[in-house]
């Protein structure tokens, strides 16, 4: 009950903002609206839309650490979260709190993107809805690492880390723009280190039905997730017990 | 019966002593003001006894709980005001009462009963469907007031509510604390001074963590020789007591 009341003000206060909408949800649709209308214009295939939408989905959860991250250090800054350090709230009410309102955000916004590139001629099929599901590992993983850094960051570092930095390294690592044996060398080996191109093959296998090419880019996914769950929980408390 | 005792209570930080061997005592329903310079500890000790903050030593009940043992029991117990206002700026005041009520685990039949009781109280009605965050910095104080009393608190702790309102949220601020005297204990920071005479049964003078002086307005007056409190106040605080 505690912690369903503080959901429901993280999801509140995510979604009333007006930058967090158009940014969230917006700004992915454009991109593939933007990338398309390219894409029809050029005789070489740079930005097919089976291979950009699921890529798009994943580079759209890089906005959920911005807004995960964004409301916990205002939080922090604004004396709302000492307040309610104050009341009967446990360290789980505040970790799930934070967190879970916003996995129907990511999953509301794969489904926005998908139903763009179906508009732009996506073939409909039943393996859409599993992409939309398939974004979960992904997306528990940025959300963690919003609540990593809201507990870390202030507001101010909170946009340059997670606004600048990480939508770009979600958006160049990934492979959504261009194939990464294109560039290869040291890049495409420090592409497939990280998390992001992983996240995409997997959203592109799946949605191609070629559900046995997801591993093992499914397990980095999870993997990743995983270490920066057990990181964010303790980042959080270190910040909830110096208060 | 006291609803504060306080013993021995010491905060350090590396080398800083922010509360230094902290001893009183402070009685059910009484208005209880801390006054002090920057850095004498008054937010620190409040940081303490709200438990945000564990203590280096010694110990405080609040209403017969022990903050270092039970800090949860006294979580339900007290209601915090913080120095900054600190309210849910894209949740309207109607719904940031309701999220305290929530956090208090209070039902929601009886969250509507208490929502309207509070908004009667500090005269919330008008502003209830807007926003907290587009709020006059007088209406967020009085939001943050109302928002720590809604687990209906023994205690309530208020860290400088008046800091940087204008003369007239203040006085209106006053009023309203003035109504809640008696009914709670409640312990005031602030650097007014004549907001800690005109509103506080008795006042605790701090400094470098320490309490210099402890008593009603007239007592410290008459302790310093001055006949203005705030006279008063700075010469206990540099130590030219009479």
């Amino acid at each position: 009950m505690k912690m369903l009341t503080f959901s429901s003000r993280t999801a509140k206060e995510i979604l009333r903002d007006p930058v967090n909408l158009g940014f969230g949800l917006g700004f992915p649709v454009v991109l593939i609206l933007l990338l398309s209308a390219i894409q029809a214009n050029v005789p070489v295939s740079l930005f097919e839309i089976e291979k950009l939408a699921p890529g798009m989905t994943i580079f759209g959860l890089s906005f959920m650490t911005l807004f995960s991250a964004t409301l916990i250090a205002k939080d922090r800054e604004s004396a709302l979260l000492q307040r309610l350090y104050t009341t009967p709230l446990t360290a789980a009410d505040f970790i799930f709190g934070y967190t879970l309102p916003i996995l129907p955000i990511a999953l509301a916004q794969a489904v926005v993107c998908f139903i763009t590139a179906l508009i732009l001629g996506m073939e409909i099929t039943i393996n859409v809805l599993w992409a939309v599901l398939a974004i979960i590992p992904a997306a528990v993983f940025f959300i963690a690492l919003g609540l990593l850094c809201g507990s870390v960051f202030n507001v101010k570092q909170v946009g340059g880390m997670c606004g600048a930095l990480l939508t770009n390294l979600t958006a160049w690592l990934s492979g959504i723009w261009f194939d990464l044996d294109l560039v290869g060398g040291a890049f495409k080996k420090v592409a497939e280190l990280l998390p992001f191109c992983h996240a995409v093959k997997v959203e592109q296998a799946v949605c191609a039905g070629q559900f046995g090419d997801i591993w093992p880019d499914l397990a980095w996914v999870i993997a990743y997730a995983a270490v920066a769950v057990i990181f964010s929980v303790v980042l959080f408390l270190r910040q909830m017990k110096r208060q | 019966m006291n609803a504060i005792e306080i013993k021995k209570l010491t905060k350090k930080y590396k080398d800083v002593t922010a509360v230094d061997g902290l001893e009183l005592s402070v009685r059910q329903g009484e208005l209880f003001a801390l006054l002090g310079v920057n850095g004498a500890g008054k937010t620190t000790t409040i940081k303490m006894l709200s438990c945000l903050t564990a203590p280096t030593s010694g110990e405080a009940h609040l209403g017969g709980k022990s903050i270092v043992s039970q800090p949860n029991e006294v979580k339900r117990i007290i209601g915090v005001s913080p120095q900054e206002t600190a309210v849910a700026p894209n949740l309207t005041v109607k719904e940031n009462l309701e999220l305290m009520c929530g956090v208090h685990g209070i039902s929601k039949e009886k969250t509507c009963e208490r929502v309207q009781e509070l908004c009667e109280e500090f005269e919330l009605q008008e502003v209830m469907t807007r926003k907290a965050g587009k709020l006059s910095g007088g209406w967020q104080r009085r939001l943050s007031i109302a928002m720590a009393l809604t687990g209906d608190p023994e205690i309530l702790f208020l860290d400088e509510p008046t800091l940087g309102l204008d003369v007239i949220a203040r006085s209106e601020l006053w009023d309203t604390v003035r109504t809640l005297k008696g009914k709670k204990t409640i312990i005031l920071t602030t650097h007014y001074m004549e907001e800690a005479e005109a509103l506080s049964d008795r006042i605790g003078i701090m400094r470098g963590g320490r309490l210099l002086a402890l008593g009603t307005a007239q007592e410290l007056k008459a302790l310093a020789g001055k006949e203005k409190f705030e006279d008063a106040f700075v010469a206990i605080v540099k130590g030219e007591r009479k």
